[in-house]
C-alpha cells in the first residue's frame, strides 16, 4: 500500500518548478529516551526469545532422536558459546517477562504518570539483573 | 513501512558558520537545519556563534536574533513566545519541545536545532503539517449531541465531569509528542498519534457529547488507534506536561469494556 505522506513530500520553488521536499531527520537526531529505549529492548528480547527457543526445540529433539544426536546437541549447549547463549537468553526472559507485568498494567489503565513510568522502567531493569543472576546461581548449585 | 534511515534527498551536509562578534565572551554554538526549496541542494547545518551576553534566555530568542541581527533568511515558525500557540515546536538538543519555553541554560554544549522529526520540510525548520491536521479532522473535534441545549442557558456538567477534561483541554496542538512517537514515525500514514488520540479522548470523556459510540466505533483499527505500542515517548517530551500516553490507555480500556 502506498504512503498518502507521499504527496506532501512534493514543494515548490519560488518560480513555481516542482521538487521534492526532504524528510526531516528522525532516529538520526532524536536523543534515545528511557522510554523508547526499554519499548525496542522489549521487542528486542522477544525476538531473541523466539530465536531461542529453536534451541530448545533442538536439543528436545535430539533427545528423541538417538543418543549420538542428543550428545552432539548437549555439547553444543554446554560449550562456553552455547552457554553464553543460554546466559543471553535467561536475560531476554527475564526482561520480556518483567516488562510484559509492566505493560499488563498499562493495559488495564495504571502507571502512565511520567514519574511511575520512570520508576518501573529502572525497577524492570534491576529486576532483570536479579533474576538472571539468581537463576545462574542455582543452575551452579544444582548442577 | 519503517524506513530507518534517510532518503538521499534528506541526508544533511556540513553548512557554514557565522562567527561571533570580536570582543564577545559568553558564545555559544547553535547549530541549525537549513533547506530551501530554491538552493537545488541537500539539507545542511549551519553554525551560529551567538553571545549569549546579548541575548535572551530561551532558544527562541536565540533565533529571533539569528534571523534580526545575522541571517534574516532563516525561517521558522514563533507567535506567542509564551507556551501558549505551539507554533515553535521543534526538535532542541534531541527531544522535541517548544523553542519559547526551552531556556538556553538547559542546552549542555552545542544547541543542537533540527525541525520536528519524520516530517515533510517546507523550509527550514518548518514542517508540514498537513496530515496531522486532516487527521485531527477526521476525529470530528467537537461537541456532538441530539439532545438540544436547554433554552434558557448551556450545557451543565459536574464539578466531577469536568474535572476529567483537565489534561486535556490544555494541548496545544504543537505535535511535539506524535513527531517524537516511533510508531507515528513508521506508520503515520494510518496510525493517528498520540495529539490527535488525546484530541479525540477529549470528546469521549465530555459528559455532554453523545457520540461516543461512534467515536469508538471510527477508532476500532489495527492502525488508528492500536499502532500505540505504549513507547511513551509522546509524555515524556510534552512541553505542556501532558499524557497522551494515558489518554490512548484510557481509549483501549472503552474499546475492551464495551466487548462486555
Amino acid at each position: 500500500m502506498a504512503d498518502v505522506r507521499d504527496a506532501l513530500m512534493v514543494g515548490k520553488t519560488s518560480d513555481g518548478k516542482l521538487v521534492r521536499r526532504p524528510l526531516s531527520p528522525h532516529l538520526q537526531v532524536y536523543k534515545p529516551q528511557i522510554t523508547s529505549a526499554l519499548s525496542i529492548f522489549h521487542r528486542v528480547t522477544g525476538v531473541a526469545l523466539s530465536v531461542g527457543t529453536l534451541m530448545l526445540v533442538w536439543w528436545l529433539v535430539a533427545a528423541a532422536t538417538s543418543d549420538a544426536a542428543y550428545a552432539t546437541a548437549s555439547g553444543f549447549i554446554g560449550s562456553w558459546f552455547g552457554m553464553l547463549l543460554l546466559f543471553g537468553w535467561t536475560v531476554a526472559l527475564w526482561y520480556h517477562f518483567c516488562a510484559g507485568i509492566r505493560h499488563l498494567f498499562w493495559d488495564a489503565g495504571y502507571g502512565f504518570e511520567l514519574p511511575t513510568v520512570h520508576l518501573t522502567g529502572k525497577l524492570v531493569l534491576a529486576a532483570t539483573v536479579v533474576l538472571s543472576v539468581l537463576t545462574w546461581i542455582v543452575i551452579f548449585a544444582v548442577r | 513501512m519503517a524506513n530507518f534511515s534517510l532518503p538521499a534527498n534528506s541526508r544533511v551536509q556540513p553548512g557554514t558558520t557565522h562567527k561571533a562578534p570580536a570582543g564577545a565572551k559568553n558564545v555559544r554554538s547553535f547549530n541549525i537545519y537549513r533547506w530551501s526549496a530554491d538552493d537545488g541542494q541537500n539539507p545542511r547545518t549551519d553554525t551560529y556563534e551567538i553571545d549569549l551576553d546579548a541575548c535572551g534566555p530561551m532558544v527562541l530568542d536565540a533565533l529571533i536574533k539569528i534571523k534580526n541581527e545575522v541571517d534574516p533568511t532563516l525561517t521558522f515558525r514563533r507567535s506567542c513566545r509564551e507556551g501558549i500557540c505551539g507554533s515553535c515546536a521543534m526538535n532542541i538538543d534531541g527531544t522535541n519541545t517548544l523553542a519559547c519555553l526551552k531556556p538556553i541554560e538547559e542546552v549542555a554544549g552545542d544547541v543542537k536545532i533540527n525541525p520536528l522529526p519524520h516530517m515533510p520540510v517546507v523550509k527550514d525548520l518548518v514542517p508540514d503539517l498537513s496530515q496531522a491536521y486532516a487527521q485531527l479532522r477526521s476525529i470530528e473535534p467537537w461537541l456532538k449531541s441530539d439532545t438540544p441545549a436547554p433554552p434558557d442557558g448551556e450545557r451543565l456538567q459536574s464539578k466531577e465531569e469536568r474535572a476529567k477534561l483537565d489534561g486535556m483541554w490544555e494541548c496545544i496542538l504543537c505535535f511535539c509528542c506524535s513527531t517524537a512517537c516511533p510508531s507515528y514515525w513508521w506508520n503515520g500514514d494510518r496510525f493517528l498519534g498520540p495529539a490527535v488520540l488525546l484530541a479525540a479522548y477529549r470528546w469521549i470523556a465530555d459528559s455532554r457529547d453523545e457520540a461516543t459510540g461512534a467515536r469508538l466505533d471510527a477508532l476500532q483499527d489495527p492502525f488508528k488507534l492500536y499502532r500505540c505500542h505504549t513507547i511513551m515517548n509522546c509524555t515524556q517530551t510534552c512541553p505542556k506536561g501532558l499524557n497522551p500516553a494515558k489518554a490512548i490507555g484510557e481509549i483501549k480500556a472503552l474499546m475492551v469494556e464495551r466487548e462486555g
